[in-house]
């Protein structure tokens, strides 16, 4: 069956022309778009049009455009990467919007997340947290013996979802806090929950934490809206174990 | 030390250590409140109230707890404004409620009542029963002198429909409170995971639900039956 034609969406995003610019809102008016169509499809179409109008086209993040680099963002409606579940927003379908309506685009919104453009977003705070302690000291050589360390079943698996993280920024961006507990803590059970990240695994819980502190990232509260519009489903048990880890290191400090 | 007392987990931890003290509080509080509606003499309530204002644990504990309240509020307070600053440009629009519970998102306002009902109710009860501004009665059960504070908190009960809906209220959303609350604190000390999850939160439930249940049912009780 041929995909369902949305005749008219009424477009309204957020237009910044650099950092220090205060920003408006505009709204534009896109015709004939397949449902089949992703958003960013959409996007591009929309931006042809601008293009061919002489006027700038609206500034988006994007790359690999098949959900797993996390370059692009976008708050859709409301709801960070938009109206539907466990995907990011170049996996989005526009068959999820409806006939007429008006689809409201911001940028993620964080003290630590600054526009630089438009609904691009400068994500280097994430660079930092990772620079802090999201990686293991190991000397390089030879490739071990995959045999040679034994690892439980059940270890690998939490480890490989949390591994899954891509970096989006979904969990700030939708968080009321703008906290970055979930990146975080991924990061902490990825390699924490490994033999050779183990033995670094206290320290990195803190230093990460301080970090992210240090950036402007709020606190978590709990509500469990990361979770929820995480595009890999990294479950929020990831962050009981960073305050596990991260308590345990202060308290027998 | 102090940099833990200001770290985003570390804060939290203030948070939820003292709010699991208050939990722990209102259990107690509960049991010996129920008292008031299963002896209509009023003897019972009078002999706990007498030993709760009497026994030397309980009244260093007293301090603690007002301790516990005090940090609790005060850590709130900066937990949120931190929060807060964290999204100095707010969005447009949004649909809080596809991703999270609406207690969880109002932690605060339901603080805030229920701390604008904690400062009534110290007025009420605790200042005229610990201070003594004015005399009250007092009785003799057993042998044994007291006040008789189950007069002050029955008379109150039974006369004022407007403070009756303002408690009640003050239940439920202390309720509400404890629903996110609840497993949230457990959450935050780092003792969850996938099994203990949905564990944690149907405990939390059941505990504010009787919470809420339990303390409204006492001035129903009295009003409805005087
Ligand atoms: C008897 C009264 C109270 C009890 C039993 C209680 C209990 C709790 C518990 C168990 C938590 C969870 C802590 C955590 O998530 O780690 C909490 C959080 C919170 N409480 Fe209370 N609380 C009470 C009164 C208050 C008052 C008077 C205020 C403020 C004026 C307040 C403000 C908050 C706030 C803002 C949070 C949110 C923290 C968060 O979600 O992370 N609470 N409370
Ligand atoms: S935890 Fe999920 S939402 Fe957050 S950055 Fe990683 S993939 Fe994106
Ligand atoms: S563009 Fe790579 S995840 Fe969307």
């Amino acid at each position: 069956m041929a995909d369902k034609i949305l005749k008219k969406l009424n477009i309204k995003v957020w237009r910044q022309n650099n950092a220090a610019d205060k920003g408006r809102f505009e709204t534009y008016t896109i015709d004939n778009i397949s449902g089949g169509s992703s958003f960013l499809e959409m996007l591009d179409i929309l931006n042809n049009k601008l293009i061919l109008e002489d006027k700038d086209p609206i500034a988006f993040d994007h790359d690999c455009r098949e959900g797993i680099c996390g370059t692009c963002s976008l708050f859709i409606n409301g709801r960070a990467h938009g109206p539907d579940e466990d995907i990011t927003t170049c996996q989005l379908h526009m068959r999820k919007f409806k006939e007429g309506e008006t689809i409201t685009i911001e940028p993620w919104r964080a003290a630590s997340f600054p526009v630089i453009k438009d609904l691009v977003v400068d994500r280097t705070a994430f660079e930092k947290i990772l620079q802090a302690g999201g990686f293991i000291s190991v000397r390089t050589g030879g490739v071990p013996d995959a045999n040679s360390i034994p690892i439980p079943y059940e270890d690998v698996e939490e480890s490989m979802d949390a591994a899954s993280c891509i970096g989006c920024g979904a969990c700030v961006a939708a968080c009321k806090n703008s906290s970055a507990m979930l990146f975080v803590a991924a990061k902490v059970s990825h390699l924490g929950k490994l033999p050779q990240g183990r033995v670094e695994a206290k320290q990195r819980a803190r230093s990460m934490v301080s970090k992210m502190d240090e950036l402007g990232f709020g606190g978590c509260t709990n509500t469990r809206a990361c979770e929820v519009e995480c595009p890999k489903n990294i479950s929020i048990t990831h962050i009981a174990r960073l305050n596990r880890e991260y308590l345990t290191a202060r308290l027998s400090e | 030390m102090s940099s833990f007392l200001s770290a985003s987990i570390g804060k939290k931890f203030i948070m939820s250590v003292s709010g699991l003290f208050l939990v722990l509080f209102l259990a107690v509080h509960l049991v010996v409140n129920l008292l008031l509606i299963f002896d209509d003499s009023g003897e019972l309530y009078n002999v706990a109230a007498n030993f709760m204002s009497t026994n030397p644990l309980i009244r260093t504990i007293e301090p603690v707890l007002g301790l516990g309240f005090l940090v609790h509020i005060l850590w709130s307070f900066i937990l949120e404004y931190n929060n807060w600053k964290a999204r100095p440009v707010k969005y447009n629009k949004k649909n809080k409620s596809a991703t999270s519970s609406w207690a969880s998102r109002n932690m605060l306002v339901l603080g805030g009542i229920i701390l604008v009902f904690l400062v009534i109710h110290i007025i009420n009860f605790y200042w005229i029963i610990r201070f003594n501004p004015h005399e009250m009665n007092s009785i003799t059960i057993g042998g044994e002198h007291m006040e008789d504070s189950y007069t002050l908190v029955a008379d109150l009960f039974k006369h004022s429909l407007v403070y009756n809906i303002f408690y009640i209220l003050s239940a439920i959303l202390l309720g509400f409170h404890l629903s996110h609350g609840f497993w949230s604190a457990f959450h935050t000390l780092g003792w969850n995971n996938e099994n203990w999850m949905n564990r944690l939160q149907i405990i939390g439930k059941v505990y504010a639900v009787i919470i809420a249940v339990g303390f409204s049912v006492i001035p129903l009780y009295f009003f409805i039956k005087f």
